[in-house]
């Protein structure tokens, strides 16, 4: 895998003035309902040396498309622009930006050496007439062209919106091929918005549920390997992995790195029976953490390690749970209508993201930790399988389309439940899980 | 539960075992010893399906699998006894061993339905032994909604999706 160093440069702020007051400031607040979206204006960025002409309107493009698929933000056509950007560090001519409505607009510029690759971008206020922030440069290697482009709409998008930023990211996931009764699933990996496949594991053994370290340099994940569901944890960079300690006779998956990353919660099957452990993975010393008849399994943790949700159906039905990560007494916090599970704790604390399924029906919902404010955000005949985007905001999942042609297929929507899009890959995908901002 | 019914065409009854229970443990004897064993067997052909201590038989006549009711564990009496003719083809067969498979149908999400899998290969196993068979000679493993057999998306394939299945291993030694 290809590292990049990316910097950031405070002196190029210092080249530019200070921004003036604006009298009402672009934002986007997203927890309001968005009735239009925000237009902007992204010009191909200003190729700085002769090598970087097409990477400057393919960074451009990038940023245009991280931006729009958010749903918050439309883009002006550069059919319609009146002035042309020519110079980086030019003035910029507010009224002909204004003039087309563009109320944000994002220039860039471009400068390739050998493999090295170098961007520049300013946002500026087009209605307030001022630079939003300051600029910023990125470098990294051409290879990595898209990263510095998810980089740009990051801070783009974290400048308007007040939010965390989360283009700059990436995604493991089940691949699938194959009907419902031959299905050939192999770990893979992708930036967040599908770019960049790579394949971790052939197709030779059932593998489920990769989850990211929170480092995002390891997976978690379950495979058949053995004949039998077993836990192992592979290294993204080298492609290594090892199997993690289990008892002869028993099952072991629904694996979830701690916030530490030195721990890994999961299910343990025993005699038919489910229940959820934690274990040390560097000793592989595992500690009980629930101790019923009933099947405990999902489990989440907090963002600060100190509480685990998971599902159990201990009252008859499959509930959402909080207890203390060393165990003991679970507090129910699903009281709707329906089965509660895959339950998976927001990176910001504040929600936990469910599949719920009624009626017949499955749905992609939130609620806050107490259980209130419980909110569907998709329906359909198998939704299933939340993952949080690093900022909290947007959730991705897995549709699973019915009958005998039916597929799986990645999606994701905002945790408003606005704007549900599918994920493109390159064939069926399931059990998403998204990595936290890439360093 | 569709059984398959004892069939006396040799051929039809080789050409089900060859397309639905692929033999991963090499243990249905087709081929090895058969010339040999012809002219003992009164005209049964070892590992056919009218051969009793083959897979073959076990699989069609005996039944191989049991199903279950809509996120149960709990045996059927139709179960029980589809358990209670393969205990006693164990107790007869003490050369092979077996592992229960446990699955769900796709209603359901993954964790749970592998955990629900398992409950169903469990209720299987755990009748087995009480009606004899060493547990030594028994593993379990859950599919969850992995490997479904029946692809519709209605009660009539997932009624068929929801089972425990015994799956020979060992057998036939020579």
């Amino acid at each position: 895998m290809t590292r990049f160093l990316l910097s950031l440069c405070a002196g190029l702020a210092l080249m530019f003035s200070a921004p003036a007051q604006a009298q009402e400031p672009l934002r986007i607040i997203i927890d309001e309902a968005i009735i239009e979206p925000l237009p902007f204006a992204a010009p191909a960025f200003q190729a700085e040396s002769p090598a970087a002409g097409q990477m400057a309107s393919d960074l451009a493009s990038v940023v245009a498309a991280d931006l729009i698929g958010t749903g918050l933000f439309r883009e002006i056509p550069s059919s319609a622009y009146i002035s042309t950007v020519n110079d980086f560090n030019a003035p910029v001519q507010y009224a002909d930006w204004k003039a087309i409505n563009a109320q944000a607009l994002v220039t860039g510029a471009v400068n390739v050496q050998g493999n090295n690759l170098n961007v520049k971008f300013r946002l500026y206020d087009v209605f307030s007439g001022a630079e939003l922030g300051s600029g910023l440069q990125f470098s990294g290697t051409v290879d990595g062209w898209r990263r510095m482009a998810h980089k740009v709409s990051d801070a783009v998008y974290a400048r308007i919106t007040g939010e965390g930023p989360y283009f700059d990211s990436r995604v493991v996931y089940v691949s699938e091929t194959g009907p419902k009764d031959d299905r050939k699933k192999r770990l893979a990996i992708m930036d967040y918005d599908g770019a960049n496949v790579q394949y971790l594991t052939d197709s030779g053994a059932i593998v489920l549920a990769p989850r990211f370290s929170p480092s995002g340099d390891r997976v978690l994940y379950t495979s058949y390997e053995s004949g039998f569901p077993r836990i192992y944890v592979l290294d993204i960079g080298s492609v290594s992995r090892r199997v993690l300690e289990s008892a002869e006779g028993t099952m072991s998956f629904a694996p979830r790195f701690s916030p530490s990353g030195q721990t890994v919660v999961y299910s343990l099957t025993q005699g038919g029976n489910t229940d959820i452990f934690q274990m040390d993975i560097a000793s592989g010393q595992s500690v009980r953490l629930t101790n019923t008849p009933a099947i405990e399994t999902a489990p989440s943790y907090s963002p600060d390690g100190s509480r685990i949700v998971f599902e159990s159906d201990r009252s008859g039905t499959q509930q959402l749970y909080v207890m203390p990560a060393t165990g003991g007494e679970a507090q129910r916090i699903s009281f709707g209508e329906g089965r509660y599970g895959t339950p998976v704790w927001s990176p910001r604390g504040d929600l936990v993201a469910f599949t719920k399924q009624n009626k017949g029906r499955f749905h992609i919902g939130v609620m806050r930790l107490d259980g209130s404010q419980e909110r569907l955000l998709t329906a359909s005949f198998l939704d299933e399988g939340p993952t949080w985007a690093p900022n909290g905001r947007v959730i991705m999942f897995a549709r699973e389309t019915q009958g005998a042609s039916g597929s799986s297929t990645l999606y994701s929507v905002d945790i408003s439940g606005r704007n549900l899009r599918p994920v493109s890959t390159p064939s069926g995908g399931s059990d998403p899980s998204w990595s936290p901002l890439q360093k | 539960m569709k059984r398959l019914m004892i069939s006396g065409l040799l051929v039809a009854a080789l050409a089900v075992t060859a397309c639905t229970n692929p033999d991963r443990f090499g243990a249905d004897g087709t081929g090895a010893g058969l010339d040999a064993n012809a002219g003992t067997t009164g005209g049964i052909i070892p590992g056919s399906a009218n051969d009793p201590s083959s897979t073959a038989f076990f699989q069609q006549s005996i039944g191989d699998r049991v199903l279950f009711e809509v996120d149960q564990s709990t045996l059927t009496a139709t179960g029980r006894a589809t358990l209670d003719g393969q205990a006693q083809w164990l107790m007869t067969n003490s050369d092979y061993q077996a592992i229960i498979e446990g699955h769900a149908d796709e209603q359901g999400t993954r964790e749970y339905n592998l955990a629900l899998g398992a409950r169903r290969a469990n209720a299987a196993q755990e009748y087995l032994i009480s009606k004899g068979v060493p547990s030594s000679r028994l593993r379990v493993v859950s599919y969850g909604k992995e490997r479904p057999i029946e692809i519709c998306s209605n009660e009539a394939c997932y009624a068929k999706n929801r089972r425990a299945v015994t799956v020979l291993a060992g057998g036939l030694t020579s």
